[in-house]
């Protein structure tokens, strides 16, 4: 189980990366970096997994003298709780910044801005 | 073509490391020593039923107060890259066709119920699945339903700068409380700890969540409402 989520995340890295370096469309390049992101939220959560266990939270299913026997690791889920938000964040800017470059040349295709290349 | 080479030579590389790490990888049988601390002290330290929330809100509650900040300084910057871009009051607008039937009412039925679980999810935090974070998206994504039913809604960037400045200031206000009355900044025991499992338990965390859900909810409302007042190209 734990393998699947792993692989999982890790092929979407690769898919992601894939994507962004492969895409002239900058709007394309932002959707294949949220998709590599995912990716690596998707690897530490897997990281996280003990098998046989469940989530960390105490009701009538763990209780509290068993916790540490019953539950997952809740270390990575915080971890990728703030993650998660950051990447929002991350994608926000891209997309405004997007926007700006798209008010100055109209059009979306990276290969047009050709200031920065050598 | 040399490049698409390229890239598929580095992503080859990169998939073979991967690779390693998977074969490589043994589960671990128990938690380790940090897992453990967090499985055997929450419970009475704290007295929240979600772990995730304990260590979230207050074993690192200096991380997430500067997850907070770097969430309002991404808002403010998107505001700021598109401030130059935003419509003229007295521009003219280009006719929008309208948004339907389907939409409009199903707008008007489910924004109050997206706002309600928003609500519930994130005063649930430290008992269910859930939080301020989770929450206050939910909340922002009913002002995203509403832009798109009517995507020239202003939405007033005064009371979103309001609520947000209010709940990150009690936030912090709360952190210093707990300086001052307890063990130290954002210590959750200013007030009782209560019954684990109970609504009212769990000491300040359902407060800061709130409070976090709010502002979370304000912050990605204005970069909703930001990038949605931008001049139609």
């Amino acid at each position: 189980m734990a393998y699947i989520a792993l692989t999982t995340g890790f092929v979407l890295i690769l898919i992601g990366l894939y994507g962004a370096l492969t895409n002239r469309n900058i709007l394309r390049m932002i959707v294949a970096f949220t998709v590599a992101n995912t990716g690596v939220n998707l690897v530490m959560v897997a990281v996280g997994y003990l098998h046989g266990r469940t989530a960390p939270i105490l009701n009538e299913a763990v209780p509290v003298e068993q916790a540490a026997a019953r539950i997952i690791d809740p270390l990575p889920q915080a971890l990728v709780l703030t993650a998660i938000v950051i990447g929002v964040g991350v994608t926000a800017l891209m997309l405004a910044y997007a926007y700006r470059l798209y008010e100055t040349k109209r059009t979306l295709d990276i290969s047009k801005y050709t200031e920065l290349k050598w | 073509m040399i490049r698409r080479l390229f890239v598929i030579l580095l992503l080859l590389g990169l998939g073979g490391v991967f690779a390693g790490l998977v074969a490589g990888y043994s589960p671990d049988d128990a938690l380790n020593l940090t897992a453990r601390y967090y499985a055997e002290h929450t419970a009475q330290d704290i007295g929240a039923a979600n772990i995730v929330t304990a260590i979230i809100v207050t074993y690192r509650g200096l991380d997430t107060l500067g997850e907070v900040t770097v969430l309002f300084l991404t808002a403010a910057i998107v505001g700021m890259v598109l401030v130059q871009s935003r419509r003229k009051a007295d521009a003219p607008q280009r006719a929008l066709p309208p948004s339907g039937e389907l939409l409009t009412t199903g707008t008007r039925l489910l924004v109050p119920l997206i706002l309600l679980l928003g609500v519930y999810v994130f005063v649930n935090g430290h008992l269910t699945p859930g939080g301020g974070f989770q929450g206050g998206a939910i909340l922002a994504s009913a002002v995203l339903m509403l832009l798109l039913t009517d995507p020239l809604l202003r939405i007033g960037h005064g009371l979103i700068a309001a609520i947000e400045s209010t709940a990150g200031l009690i936030f912090v206000g709360i952190g210093v409380l707990g300086i001052l009355l307890a063990g130290g900044f954002l210590d959750n025991r200013i007030l009782p700890i209560g019954d684990l499992g109970n609504l009212f338990s769990a000491g300040a965390i359902p407060i800061i969540y709130s409070f976090i859900g709010l502002k979370v909810g304000a912050e990605f409302s204005s970069m909703l409402a930001n990038l949605s007042e931008t001049e139609d190209l």
